[in-house]
């Protein structure tokens, strides 16, 4: 079998620390992946990377989470699973000792992502249009309004005015 | 000059997308907005970790009044049929790209070919979309 410098495995626990975060990985994880025993491991990892394959794990998740918080409205609490932790008590700490803030709060410095999520014109346009459950003209309450020559008045209602807002 | 952002597929289930494209592709997702105004309108894109400025939207086939309920069940059909739309990726390594796809349950309907242009496969989405991955041959090597 060819040499293979041990650098290799650990870079494979590495691709698979950012390959597959979101699932319940841990150390011993990735270092099965670099064939090594797990103390081994964590030694030959920070040699190699410069930080423990516990913290490069967790930063990687912190990051995506991050996005998370700024591109969707998910909430914390499914963003920290989604992510691949378990935890929303010690998601929230680490969060908030890498980030300055809460979860929440990091949220909370950023445009809404509904806001910022760019949207493009033609959906707005086709999906903001008030919604019309009935014609008025359908159920002839246009005749006893307005006469029987009336065409067409919208037949939008309060509620509905309310809704398209988004599209005005 | 212009550049491509964002194409769009449609997809019979948002959900089941998004997990084929995050939990078996392993594609980043990079918007996830439900919009109340928009009757609930959730806009969805995805996109591979290495390329932030290009992504997919994963679009549910509206009903009406965006689309007229025959038109819904059409698209719903091409789709079903595989002819709503093809995604290709390309990838340096083929083999290694099919085998660990593959491992993740990914269903592909060509395994990995010879071609002119390089070393081609094919798989689909949960929804039939057909997505083509290959290795890109270099044009100096030919």
């Amino acid at each position: 079998m060819a040499f293979v410098p041990s650098d290799r495995h650990l870079l494979r626990a590495k691709d698979l620390a950012d390959a597959r975060y979101f699932e319940p990985l841990r150390v011993d994880d990735l270092a099965r992946a670099a064939w090594l025993s797990r103390a081994h491991f964590s030694r030959e990892f920070r040699r190699a990377f410069g930080e423990s394959p516990h913290a490069y794990l967790l930063t990687r998740r912190l990051e995506r989470a991050a996005a998370l918080l700024r591109g969707t409205d998910r909430s914390v609490t499914d963003i920290c699973f989604s992510v691949g932790l378990q935890s929303v008590g010690s998601f929230t700490t680490s969060f908030t000792r890498t980030y300055g803030v809460p979860p929440t709060a990091y949220r909370a410095l950023f445009p809404p992502a509904s806001r910022d999520a760019l949207i493009p014109a033609c959906v707005l346009r086709a999906y903001a249009r008030p919604q019309r459950r009935t014609f008025r003209e359908d159920n002839g309450a246009v005749r006893r309004e307005y006469g029987d020559d009336s065409v067409d008045l919208g037949g939008l209602d309060v509620q509905d005015r309310h809704s398209a807002g988004v599209g005005a | 000059m212009f550049r491509i952002a964002t194409a769009q597929v449609w997809v019979h289930d948002q959900d089941e997308a998004l997990d084929f494209y995050t939990k078996k592709l392993g594609m980043e997702v990079r918007s996830d907005v439900t919009v109340a105004e928009m009757g609930n309108f959730r806009w969805l894109t995805v996109g591979p970790a290495g390329q932030p400025d290009v992504a997919i939207v994963l679009m549910a086939i509206p009903g009406p009044p965006v689309m007229d309920s025959d038109t819904a069940e059409q698209v719903k059909s091409l789709m079903a049929k595989g002819f709503a739309g093809t995604i290709f990726l390309t990838t340096d390594d083929v083999h290694a790209t099919y085998d660990e796809l593959k491992g993740r349950g990914v269903e592909f309907v060509e395994e990995p070919e010879e071609r002119p242009y390089g070393i081609d496969s094919a798989f689909r989405d949960p929804s039939g979309n057909n997505i083509r991955l290959t290795e890109v041959r270099e044009m100096a090597n030919v």
